[in-house]
């Protein structure tokens, strides 16, 4: 069978200490990689192949990796809250209901 | 209503896309760290946590759910950015898994619509059956092949025959309906999905059309995907998000008595209401309703009177399900996902800093950088 490329590979380009470098993630889209990119501001291209290039620059000569591991644990426990939440309004909310037929 | 009796934190002109007759303004988000002097804009897990369940807290997350119907649900999602509930919203349409027929094996099909429209026609019928049940097909290995783990079977058989006279009828069989799929248990199917056997959701869907003597036998294998692939698999019919509209009335310049019911009419119904001496009041409720149509910004004498404005961080998403889920389950399905998907990047990255650990990236020969892909390119 053909070879599944990784999951997270650092392009060509990269600053030996990971200050700078960019990320390709595979078979992911603008889903993730805009959330990611977000996270890490606190630009990414429309790519037409099932992965997606994430560029990080840091200051002070920081490990881009570090920063992105970072922003992925952010991004969870975002999920967590956002889900929390919205379990906690459905259960003890009170909205409308109503019949919606076929 | 003067733009005061608003809550405070929604007069945060942060917080304002500007609607303009022909254009908008401050789309993008200004809060990140270093924007504003004196400001610290980093993530802060504890602030967006907060006071979640307080209403119009600014930069808190807040969800809430409006409206829900069996088949819809209409929800608020505020204070996060607009990456964030696309990501949402992206991921129920597109990789929330279902189940769809993928595999027809027809056996006869002497009807007038060929085969592989009928096929595709069959594929896009909404199945009842929970994806957590069935595992996705792989590439290799055991779940390469069909069964009972990975595979739905259903029969379509429908012959057209003369109605006996009398019978107030023409024909018998003269349409195939989906509730004419026929499931065929296979292995241990029969007790897993013993309360909630599979079918199509909605029985009435028309996929052919017979004459006497016409025929259609098939067999069809079903098995679970995501919409990405195709869009028999998507969950829902739409998900979309809109932001919460904002009319700010200019209190230096209310809008004449004698116009209220014309300043009244460029919005949705209901949005503005006018009382017996013609004076304009409009509360959040209204605004809710609004399409933001921007006619009053066409009429001159309106000029001045009113600022229209949507809340960047304020998500109104409409779901409406077409499938196995009931509509409050779609949106934890899709956090689900998303956890998923930063887990794996996360351990792809964790296995990364490991390597770079003995290795220098960015070195040709390094481990993990690929030589073949130039900077820039994309």
């Amino acid at each position: 069978m053909t070879e599944v490329p990784p999951k997270l590979r650092i392009l060509k380009g990269a600053e030996p200490d990971l200050s700078a470098a960019t990320y390709q993630i595979h078979d992911e889209s603008h889903t993730i990689g805009n959330s990611l990119r977000w996270m890490l501001m606190k630009n990414v291209p429309h790519p037409s192949e099932n992965h997606i290039h994430l560029r990080i620059q840091m200051y002070d000569n920081l490990s881009s990796l570090e920063a992105l591991l970072e922003a992925l644990e952010n991004l969870g426990n975002l999920c967590d809250t956002v889900e929390n939440a919205y379990k906690q309004s459905l259960s003890t909310d009170s909205y409308e209901r109503w019949d919606e037929r076929s | 209503m003067m733009s005061s009796e608003l809550p405070q934190s929604l007069l945060n002109s942060r917080r304002h896309v500007g609607v303009h007759a022909e254009r908008v303004s401050d789309v993008w988000s200004t809060e990140y760290p270093g924007h504003y002097p004196d400001e610290d804009h980093s993530w802060d897990m504890e602030k967006f946590k907060e006071v979640r369940y307080k209403l119009h807290v600014p930069c808190n997350l807040q969800v809430k759910v409006q409206r829900l119907s069996q088949r819809s649900i209409e929800f608020d999602l505020v204070g996060v950015d607009a990456s964030i509930a696309n990501a949402f919203r992206r991921i129920i349409i597109a990789e929330v898994p279902t189940i769809a027929i993928e595999h027809v094996y027809v056996w006869n099909n002497t009807s007038v619509i060929h085969d592989e429209v009928l096929a595709h026609r069959i594929g896009l019928v909404p199945l009842s059956a929970d994806p957590s049940t069935l595992d996705f097909r792989t590439p290799t290995g055991f779940g390469a092949t069909p069964n009972d783990r990975n595979t739905l079977v259903f029969r379509l058989q429908a012959t057209c025959e003369r109605a006996p006279k009398g019978s107030g009828k023409e024909y018998i069989n003269d349409e195939v309906k989906s509730g004419d799929l026929v499931w065929v248990p296979q292995g241990e199917q029969e007790e897993v999905f013993a309360n909630n056997p599979p079918g199509p959701t909605n029985k009435d869907i028309v996929l052919a059309k017979l004459r006497p003597g016409q025929e259609i036998d098939m067999e069809l294998h079903a098995i679970k995907g995501v919409g990405k692939e195709h869009a028999k698999w998507s969950p829902v019919a739409t998900a979309s998000y809109r932001l919460h509209p904002l009319i700010l009335l200019n209190p230096q310049k209310p809008v004449p008595t004698h116009l209220a019911k014309k300043f009244a009419g460029c919005f949705s119904p209901g949005v503005v209401q006018v009382d017996a001496d013609g004076e304009i009041s409009i509360d959040l409720h209204g605004m809710r309703k609004d399409s933001v149509s921007r006619e009053v910004l066409r009429h001159e004498e309106f000029q001045g009177c009113v600022e229209l404005k949507r809340v960047r961080d304020w998500f109104i998403f409409n779901v409406e399900s077409e499938g196995p889920y009931a509509p409050e389950r779609l949106l934890p399905e899709a956090v689900k996902v998303m956890r998923e998907k930063v887990a794996s990047i996360r351990a792809a990255a964790q296995a990364l800093l490991a390597d770079a650990d003995g290795d220098i990236p960015g070195e040709p020969k390094g481990k993990g950088v690929d030589v073949d892909v130039e900077m820039g390119d994309s």
